[in-house]
């Protein structure tokens, strides 16, 4: 191929990947919706006998926006992505073509088990870590997979300078699989005894060991599922969309390695006066606020990149999407320090400000920035103009309003309870028993409830809009330079 | 440095590596053998017990419940003395939860009953007004699998040696038997028997006089253990 031709691009992965986004993202937040619901009216969890219950629902909600929507956003990205700043097709490499089709087809398949066997209870109980050994393997097996598709375009590139999307994706990479594999390092019983459940296993590790390493895990999976590929994202979608420069060189490279160098400490404040030694508490707390620097650089890095050229928010949602979600990473990683001090913590661990904190990360930055990736991609990939821009406004604002509802109640119901559970009286007795610490609860589980429901008729507006796009959008004769052409 | 690395793919992921992995290996190797020792007193779960924390996992009672009372006073006055690394030196995986929607069980078993228990996990808002937790009428009809849990006893005894079969505080007794499949089951029914006694069920009663262990039975065999 000559120098200045233009290449094409395979994007048949990268849709696939986008349809199990939206699919995932649909399932997982009606999950997550009834899960809401269910804790202001208990009387919701036998909509489906003992399959219906908030304690066999959770994992399924946890592990199907994560590893369902998320997981997929990332790839679908990555496949869209790397092909790009990497100048090179899928298509010059039957190989990579091959990996690529059966990674998504065994990812698919390992998702779907996952909610077959979440249902049926069969779970190890580790956050994040639910899935039994037998789909442990199987994810081990479409991660290399996507390893592989990493380092082999990364092979066949002809751009020689990495872009920055590219670090952040094969730190995430390299990371949760470093994260995964020694988490999930388990017996199985069966095999060892002949007795007994051929999937059932035992940790590898025992009590606060496990505990150690389950957060050392559970963090920075988080971190390196959520926080990390999302950066990519931005990275790439932000400057494309505005049509602008990344702000700072410098500061890319000090907020990457500040980040990589910082974010796996900070798994230990999550065991903040628990039975982990007291020097990995206070590293797990110093660490986190340290945190703050790298994840503010890259937030700043973004919302700079829109320097002079503020007047796209009026003009383009799809820019007001990824601007909140940088202000939602900015929010979301000043809160998490807040709560890592020890005598925050102390007020905070076990609330549901916790909860509060997850959701205003993954509802603001997290499903923002995937949503507006998928609706940058979606008309380069089926060359087709945005289906209703006007949709796609009255979303943002229905969505942005959600997450307010979310994380103020969730804020307030947290330091309400923690309050609660430690007042005494003037004799020195407990003042609340702990049931009133939960009915005190009721109306901001009710107000929580509506959040996620608005959040979720934006969800489904989304999917809407990107459904008509690919069917019945206007054809474009040429892909657009930058700002994503969109229907009224 | 930064920019000869964003040209060397291979050298740029040993370098990622690396940057990430030390934390790691600073945090979690060094205490691994400390973290790992019993306290004096604490023992192996008995085969229904560990049948019991297998039901509790199945219906992630962790989703709601925390293990781990920190070293606050509101929390000892509420649950009882603060825990201790020792205490969980045979939990594999470890409980403690991440979320209080109902309070804390590390020692339940020193303040509720099997009575208690019966009634809670058949209608929570019988005996705790206002709960919001939903009722786990499956466990009454459902049989527990004590196959499984012997299969995790035996792995655990042969793989991390695990004081089964052993006497472990010295006054020459087994302290907790496993034995053979066949015995173990059989002294997983009479513990059950013993439960059933002050149960009201009869479905559940029956159940066990014919030699059979619905899961409620088991899981309260592990509450009562919490202690």
């Amino acid at each position: 191929m000559q120098n200045g031709a233009q290449i094409e691009y395979d994007y048949s992965v990268a849709k696939a990947f986008t349809f199990s986004t939206i699919l995932f993202g649909i399932i997982g937040m009606v999950i997550g919706v009834v899960l809401a619901f269910q804790m202001a009216y208990p009387e919701l969890n036998y909509l489906a006998g003992e399959y219906g219950t908030f304690s066999r629902l959770r994992p399924l909600h946890t592990n199907g926006v994560a590893f369902g929507f998320c997981l997929s956003g990332i790839f679908a990205t990555w496949y869209y992505v790397a092909q790009r700043v990497l100048k090179v097709s899928l298509k010059e490499s039957p190989f990579l073509m091959g990996v690529a089709k059966l990674h998504f087809i065994l990812y698919f398949i390992t998702i779907l088990l996952a909610v077959v066997t979440l249902f049926m209870g069969i779970t190890t109980s580790k956050e994040y870590a639910e899935l039994e050994w037998p789909l442990d393997l199987l994810v081990v097996v479409w991660w290399v997979l996507w390893g592989i598709s990493i380092f082999g375009l990364i092979g066949i590139r002809r751009e020689r300078t990495l872009y920055i999307s590219i670090w952040y994706y094969i730190a995430s990479f390299l990371t949760v699989a470093m994260l995964y594999l020694f988490n999930n390092m388990e017996v199985p019983t069966a095999l060892v005894s002949g007795y007994g459940d051929w999937y059932h296993s035992v940790s590898m590790y025992a009590g606060s060991n496990d505990a150690l390493v389950e957060w050392w895990y559970g963090h920075n999976a988080v971190g390196f599922v959520f926080t990390v590929p999302i950066i990519a994202m931005i990275y790439y979608f932000l400057p494309k969309e505005s049509g602008q420069n990344v702000y700072s060189y410098k500061l890319s490279i000090l907020a990457f390695w500040g980040l990589l160098f910082v974010y796996l400490w900070a798994g230990g404040h999550h065991l903040i006066y628990s039975t982990v030694p007291d020097w990995m508490q206070t590293m797990g707390s110093v660490m986190s606020v340290i945190l703050i620097l790298p994840s503010w650089g890259s937030a700043i890095n973004m919302l700079l990149t829109m320097k002079g050229e503020w007047q796209q928010l009026q003009t383009n949602p799809l820019i007001k999407f990824m601007i909140l979600a940088s202000t939602f990473y900015m929010l979301s990683t000043i809160e998490g320090p807040i709560q890592s001090i020890k005598s925050v913590n102390a007020i905070a661990h076990f609330t549901d400000w916790i909860p509060g904190h997850v959701h205003d990360g993954t509802l603001g930055w997290v499903v923002f920035m995937i949503m507006a990736a998928v609706f940058h991609m979606v008309p380069r990939m089926y060359k087709r103009e945005l289906y209703s821009k006007s949709m796609m406004d009255t979303q943002f604002w229905l969505q942005t309003t959600a997450i307010v509802l979310y994380f103020t109640s969730m804020w307030i119901a947290g330091i309400t309870q923690g309050m609660m559970w430690r007042a005494y009286d003037e004799y020195g007795s407990l003042v609340y028993s702990f049931i009133d610490t939960v009915n005190v609860l009721h109306p901001y589980y009710v107000i929580r409830a509506i959040g996620g429901l608005l959040y979720l008729v934006g969800v489904f507006m989304f999917a809407y809009n990107i459904y008509k796009t690919a069917t019945a959008g206007r054809i474009l004769d040429k892909e657009p330079a930058n700002a994503t052409p969109m229907a009224a | 440095m930064f920019h000869w690395l964003e040209q060397r793919p291979f050298f740029f992921a040993v370098f990622v590596f690396v940057f990430v992995a030390f934390a790691g290996i600073i945090e979690i190797i060094p205490d691994f053998a400390k973290q790992s020792r019993p306290v004096v007193g604490t023992k192996p779960y008995s085969v229904l017990e560990l049948t019991g924390r297998h039901v509790y996992i199945q219906d992630s009672c962790n989703a709601c419940h925390s293990q781990l009372i920190r070293p606050f006073k509101s929390e000892t006055d509420r649950y009882g003395m603060y825990s201790l690394s020792g205490e969980y030196a045979y939990d594999r995986p470890f409980l403690w939860g991440s979320k209080r929607t109902g309070p804390d069980l590390m020692r339940v078993g020193n303040y509720r009953t099997t009575d208690w228990h019966e009634n809670h996990m058949l209608d929570p808002q019988s005996v705790v007004p206002g709960s919001i937790m939903p009722a786990y009428k499956h466990m009454f009809t459902n049989i527990a699998d004590i196959e499984t849990a012997y299969a995790e006893a035996y792995t655990v005894k042969t793989v991390f040696a695990t004081p089964y079969d052993q006497d472990i505080d010295g006054d020459g007794e087994i302290d907790v038997p496993l034995g053979t499949l066949e015995e173990a089951k059989a002294s997983a029914l009479k513990e059950a028997q013993a439960i059933a006694a002050d149960m009201k069920n009869q479905a559940v009663k029956d159940a066990v006089a014919n030699g059979q262990v619905p899961e409620i039975v088991a899981l309260i065999a592990y509450l009562n253990s919490l202690k």
